[in-house]
């Protein structure tokens, strides 16, 4: 069988599946028909596979802000392929292109990666990221969700710094009604996430969400800084923090990576949160990061509403980027 | 930094090249190929990056660079003075209006740094130009934009003007600017809600404001991490309401900026203000050469080129490579050399604006001292003109002499000596290696002692 018609059966053998998948397909509208359609140019323009067409094909990637060294290893295997299996013709290299880009992201076998919440026990999801992301408004999305499930989720107003950002949580918090930890504007942000949690045991709460402030990777001070809210969170509940997320914008290009890289020592980032896919942004830079750092994405952010908020499903984000060539090959 | 800037990429490139006596065509074109890199590396949008490498390896094609003793640093020329170019001039002026008050609209994406900057400009004003500025709460929609903004108010101590989040953002803005007439103000600054350039409601709602208040200034304000889109946010953006100029935000971090370069290729409008941190002085006027040495990655080497080229040229720098190979250097052109470094700059100076300087072993333990250059001087100046030419006359009656004139200790004398004569050495070895390829491979400048 096909690569092609492998990924779509595989793709539409729950209802599951379909469902995500159509949610993906409006939200990634903008980014797939340009992406996809793209490549499909390229394979009409250049019949023959040549230095220039990889250097197109280059282009295409980049657009997408695949990371640059992701790309460029990538296309260097692809011309071996291309020498290895004496392809000529542009048409023959369009399968391999696809199945090399769906392997950097997914193993024969992955399944959708969760989010780790303990069944009996409070869980603590931190939030990290550069400024200006969307850890508040993913947050409260988030918040909404896990109520929708039936706990009991509290907020912790971490970010003391950034003017508004406490009333910001806390309009959040109104609006999905649940309670908000907090202390004045200045505060140290550490001792506050220690409020939050003593507030959420106290409580009962299945899970605590602790707000941080924006800060750029660089800045030395503002991740220890960061480094020591961990702390005390690992140390008031042994195995907390359960998700440490890191925020990634999708409007973000080469610099995603190096955020990634330096979150990660400063906390042990499990999973990212890609938001404004809703925009023309791809995002692609999450490939680089899962191939470099192997950190999964775990949810996506499609828009400023509370329900915008989306499980990233990999087999439906490959499936949107591709599903033009997908549909025609397999058909 | 994640990336190696293009200057480290350039240096390994010419490093590869087998010495032909001469750059050749494919040569250019691997440059070429690396300078491509770095840009796309910086974000820069690769339809910019494309032309731009096509203009690029043009010129390098031409004499300048294939002639060149350095070509490497040639071709690094060559892309700073296009880059600079492509740049623009600085242009931190924010436009004045016949009669107050003067309207300036923000606007951008989600999350870019508006109403934080919108702060940044009021300060800006009252303290650079003496002005009475008013903030306006045009975000009724993300949460608490306007206690963000009320908040950024109060620690400048600078009136802001809302009207809560039932209102409709075009009234807020005309009332604002009433408001402004009475109260004697004379900036008005817009605070709008950020949004998708393919929103098309709530750019129609950009646009209503654009014509009922019809503002002086349109800063369109972009996060400088933006990567490949910043090209269709800045044409989008640009296309529908004409922005007279563009604020870069977040440069305190450790992106390469490539964003600027695609905005400023796409709209051709001026980059006015960089954002520079959270706080709200932090806001600085754009220089272009440097942001241009940014998006290169190469700290201040360009500076540093410019340096040695006007102390340097390239008729002595052939005839001390000359000397090299004969092994006919001596301490006179020791001390030539010196002087010629010592006219660039202090040392650590120098050092500093080196990339990836601080990371070089064997550097860090050098004492970069310029008074260490002062007793070489003194020690070299205190031989005989024959001492100078003919190193081998050394003796120990000679070196009493010369420590004593010179006012240094004889064993400084005797290093200095002997770090001579080594480097004599090393000299002969590699102009030996070297053959006829006439020290193409031949890197900038040699520190003496080092
Ligand atoms: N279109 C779109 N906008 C988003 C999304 N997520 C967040 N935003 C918007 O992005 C802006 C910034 O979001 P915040 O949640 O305040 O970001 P943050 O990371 O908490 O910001 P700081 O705390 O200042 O570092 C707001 O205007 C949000 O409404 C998304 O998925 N799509
Ligand atoms: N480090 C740094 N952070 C900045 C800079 N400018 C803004 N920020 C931060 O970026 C985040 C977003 O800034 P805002 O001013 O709220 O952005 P906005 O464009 O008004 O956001 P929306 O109204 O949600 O669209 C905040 O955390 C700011 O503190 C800057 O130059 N450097
Ligand atoms: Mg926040
Ligand atoms: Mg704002």
């Amino acid at each position: 069988m096909s690569f092609f018609k492998k990924l779509k059966e595989k793709f539409s053998s729950t209802s599951e599946n379909k469902q995500s998948s159509e949610k993906y397909q409006s939200g990634l509208e903008k980014t797939r028909q340009s992406f996809s359609s793209k490549l499909n140019d390229l394979m009409a323009r250049y019949r023959k596979v040549d230095e220039d067409f990889f250097e197109e094909l280059e282009e295409v990637l980049i657009s997408a802000d695949v990371g640059v060294n992701t790309v460029m290893e990538l296309v260097e295997e692809l011309e071996m392929e291309v020498k290895r299996q004496n392809i000529k013709e542009s048409d023959q290299l369009k399968e391999v292109i696809s199945e090399k880009l769906v392997a950097i992201y997914m193993d024969e076998n992955e399944s959708i990666p969760t989010l780790n919440i303990q069944e009996d026990e409070l869980s603590v999801i931190l939030f990290v990221g550069v400024n200006g992301v969307g850890k508040t408004t993913t947050i409260g999305k988030l918040a909404y969700k896990l109520k929708q499930e039936g706990k009991k989720v509290m907020l912790v107003a971490g970010d003391t710094f950034r003017a508004g950002a406490i009333e910001q949580l806390d309009v959040w918090g109104e609006r999905v009604g649940v309670e908000v930890i907090k202390q004045s504007s200045g505060s140290d942000p550490a001792a506050v996430v220690y409020d939050g949690i003593q507030a959420a045991k106290s409580r009962g709460a299945d899970v605590l969400i602790c707000d941080t402030a924006g800060r750029l990777q660089n800045k030395v001070n503002l991740m220890n800084e960061l480094s020591k809210v961990n702390r005390v969170i690992e140390r008031e509940i042994p195995g907390a923090p359960h998700e440490v997320l890191l925020v990634l914008d999708a409007t973000t290009g080469q610099n995603a990576l190096s955020q990634a890289k330096v979150f990660s020592e400063a906390t042990n980032v499990s999973g990212i949160v890609l938001t404004k896919l809703d925009g023309t942004a791809k995002g692609g830079i999450v490939l680089a990061i899962r191939k470099e750092l192997n950190i999964p994405v775990k949810l996506v952010g499609l828009g400023e509403q509370m329900t915008d908020l989306q499980v990233f499903d990999p087999n439906a984000f490959v499936y949107g980027l591709f599903s033009d060539l997908i549909d025609a090959e397999a058909d | 930094m994640a990336f190696e800037g293009l200057a480290d990429r350039l240096q390994s490139t010419i490093k590869k090249m087998t010495g032909k006596g001469k750059v050749s065509e494919q040569d250019v074109k691997v440059m070429a190929r690396e300078v491509r890199l770095a840009l796309l590396e910086a974000d820069v949008n690769f339809k910019v990056v494309k032309e731009f490498v096509n203009k690029i390896r043009e010129r390098a094609v031409g004499s300048e660079v294939m002639e060149s003793l350095t070509p490497g640093q040639q071709v690094i020329k060559i892309v700073k003075e296009e880059l600079t170019a492509l740049m623009g001039g600085e242009q931190s002026k924010i436009a004045v209006a016949d009669r107050p008050p003067t309207v300036i609209m923000m606007i951008g994406l989600q999350g870019a740094g508006k109403t934080t900057t919108t702060g940044k400009l009021a300060n800006l004003l009252r303290k650079k130009h003496n002005r009475k500025p008013l903030l306006v709460a045009a975000d009724i929609y993300r949460p608490a934009a306007i206690d963000q903004l009320k908040t950024v108010g109060k620690q400048l101590n600078i009136p802001v003007f809302e009207k809560g989040t039932e209102a409709n953002p075009v009234d807020i803005a005309n009332e604002a600017i009433e408001y402004a007439k009475a109260e004697h103000l004379d900036y008005v600054i817009i605070d709008t809600a950020g949004r998708l350039h393919v929103d098309t409601d709530l750019m129609d709602e950009l646009n209503q404001i654009k014509t009922s208040v019809t503002p002086d200034e349109i800063f369109l304000v972009v996060d400088a991490m933006t990567g490949q889109d910043a090209v269709n946010v800045a044409e989008n953006f640009d296309q529908q309401l004409n922005v007279t100029g563009v604020v870069l935000t977040k440069l305190d971090g450790d992106t390469r900026g490539g964003a600027a370069l695609s905005i400023k290729a796409v709209t051709n409008k001026p980059i006015k203000f960089i954002g520079m941190g959270e706080k709200l002085d932090q806001l600085e006027d754009f220089h272009p050469e440097r942001m241009a040495s940014r998006i290169l990655g190469m700290g201040d080497v360009l500076t540093l080129i410019e340096k040695a080229e006007a102390t340097i040229d390239e008729k002595k720098a052939k005839e001390l490579e000359e000397k090299m190979r004969s092994a006919s250097f001596d301490f006179d052109d020791f001390l030539e050399q010196m002087e010629q470094v010592k006219s660039m700059g202090p040392l650590d100076e120098l050092l500093g604006m080196l990339p990836g300087a601080n990371k070089m072993k064997g550097l860090k333990n050098v004492q970069l001292d310029d008074k260490q250059l002062v007793h070489v001087e003194a020690i070299i100046k205190s031989m005989t003109k024959q001492e100078r030419q003919d190193p081998n006359l050394m003796n120990s009656s000679r070196k009493r002499r010369i420590a004593k004139g010179s006012g240094r200790p004889i064993a400084e004398v005797n290093r200095l000596i002997k770090q001579f004569n080594e480097m004599r050495k090393m000299m002969k070895q590699m102009s030996g290696m070297q053959g006829g390829k006439k020290g193409k491979r031949r890197k900038g400048f040699n520190f003496p002692m080092m």
